[in-house]
């Protein structure tokens, strides 16, 4: 990967960083060991993991779901794995258990 | 008078302490901010310099501040608007800096901070030896040492002028004697603030601080951008050994004095080199000669840029005599060789395969009395060391 970034003389000195806002570039979901997959059957949207999520990576999406019993939802809880770091806290927080860590890769035999 | 454009007036020297023409110096350069934090023998430096704002000769901000290592945190963030901003300190002050001094030449400001050289306790001693600034020499500040308080005064102008280069961006620290500097009058000329301003205009760093232009200074770097940060020092630092004598040059043809990056004392046809910065190199000056009448070849090499170190020059130098003595005013203890500065000599002997003996020697710790005798048995042992080798360094003038 380092081999595709700038050397030393392209980059500004002292690590300046000359463009405001530019954190948006920095994908931070690269640290992630366990992802959360939340499971929209079991989700009651009550908004509990958008609340505690440190990275502010849960969105909410006006996007319609209507689970198996056939109760209808407006919205649904999606998550922005660029910003995820999988600190698992979503899932400690779920009241319903719709979240769940899994790991990021597979292991390798 | 110069006016009647005939006979150039005659500057005449001032009486001044090497800390007085520090002070000078920096009206002179219009300095913009001062943050200092007051220590022996530093002390009168930023003394003068409150004189100078209070008389309402300078119109600079002096911040006041509770230790050094906030002095020169708040010269980085001075630096850091584009201010020429100039500090000062010694001994417990520069080591309580010590993890400052490696974010302002990391954020790359261009600060200069004059360092009136003193020993570090324990046990405490408020005189003269090199310890603190060879404690500092790894932060990728440039470092001058400077043996007159003319000098001093030359120097100053010079470092700003090179910190502030677009191409080096470094902070310096011009360092001198405690006390048998900082506390001795002497003769400097002082230049016209004018002349002083256009040899050495301020230049604000293009990336400073500025609300309608926003950056980021001293962010985080991770793995894959910090080394290149770094690296960019070590190639201003390279650069900066260029501009260093560039600038001197430039300096002798606008004021008349220069000094080079180095100073090589009755070098010709010497068969063996002594190795000494600031007063000690000036008290040498004045044995030399009594001592090639006795038939004593010894010249001096007199450090005078430390850092960058001028490699190829002095590996030209070293390589027409027989042997060099390196007298280091500082310990590295447990080291190979514990003259700090011993060791540089050495390395740059062995990596450019020079044939000649070096030997170290340690001296004037805790401002140690030396005087002409002592020096004269320095030069008798650097004449001695060309057929002899000393294997340790050599502690001189210490009871055991």
């Amino acid at each position: 990967m380092s081999s595709e970034l700038p050397g030393a003389s392209e980059l500004v000195i002292g690590g300046i960083i000359t463009k405001p806002g530019n954190s948006l570039e920095y994908k931070t979901g690269d640290w992630r060991v366990l992802k959360p997959v939340i499971d929209q059957e079991k989700c009651v949207r009550c908004r509990l993991c958008w609340i505690y999520c440190p990275d502010a990576a849960i969105i909410e999406v006006e996007e319609e779901y209507t689970n198996k019993k056939g109760r209808k939802y407006k919205i649904s809880y999606k998550v922005n794995y660029d910003y995820c770091k999988g600190c698992g806290i979503c899932a400690e927080e779920c009241p319903v258990n719709a979240i769940e860590m899994v790991p990021e890769y597979e292991k390798k035999r | 008078m110069a006016s009647l454009g005939i006979v150039k007036e005659v500057k005449r020297p001032k009486p001044l302490s090497t800390n007085s023409a520090i002070a000078y110096a920096t009206k002179d350069l219009d300095v913009d901010v001062v943050s200092a934090y007051p220590i022996t023998p530093q002390t009168t430096v930023v003394e003068k310099i409150a004189d100078f704002i209070a008389n309402g000769e300078l119109d600079a901000e002096m911040i006041h501040v509770e230790s050094e290592h906030s002095a020169l945190s708040a010269a980085i963030g001075a630096a850091a608007t584009g201010a020429r901003t100039f500090t000062a300190t010694a001994s417990q002050g520069l080591a309580l800096m010590h993890e400052i001094l490696h974010i302002a030449s990391g954020m790359r400001t261009p600060i200069v901070m004059s360092v009136a050289m003193r020993a570090l306790s324990a046990p405490i001693s408020i005189w003269n030896d090199h310890s603190d600034v060879m404690n500092a020499r790894d932060s990728s500040w440039i470092i001058y040492f400077v043996s007159s308080a003319q000098e001093a005064y030359d120097t100053i102008i010079q470092a700003f002028k090179l910190a502030e280069d677009s191409e080096i961006l470094l902070p310096v620290m011009v360092s001198y004697d405690g006390y048998v500097m900082s506390h001795t009058i002497e003769p400097v000329i002082t230049e016209e603030r004018d002349d002083v301003l256009k040899f050495a205009p301020k230049r604000p760093f293009s990336y400073r601080l500025d609300p309608d232009k926003p950056v980021t200074m001293g962010p985080i770097a991770d793995p894959n951008w910090f080394y290149e940060i770094k690296y960019q020092q070590v190639i201003a630092m390279e650069k900066a050994l260029v501009k260093a004598r560039e600038i001197d040059e430039e300096f002798k043809k606008t004021f008349g004095r220069g000094y080079g990056i180095y100073e090589c004392f009755m070098c010709d046809d010497a068969e063996a080199l002594i190795v000494a910065k600031t007063s000690y190199a000036t008290t040498l000056k004045t044995i030399l000669p009594r001592m090639w009448e006795k038939g004593y070849k010894v010249g001096l090499l007199r450090l005078r840029l430390y850092r960058p170190f001028p490699v190829e020059d002095f590996k030209n130098i070293l390589d027409k005599v027989n042997a060099i003595l390196v007298i280091d005013r500082a310990i590295s203890y447990g080291a190979p060789l514990q003259g700090p500065l011993a060791m540089e000599f050495s390395s740059l002997i062995s990596r450019e395969d020079l044939n000649l003996n070096l030997t170290s020697v340690v001296a004037g710790i805790g401002q140690r009395r030396m005087i002409d005798s002592d020096f004269e048995n320095l030069v008798k042992l650097a004449w001695e060391s060309r057929t002899k080798k000393f294997d340790k360094t050599i502690f001189y003038g210490v009871r055991t």
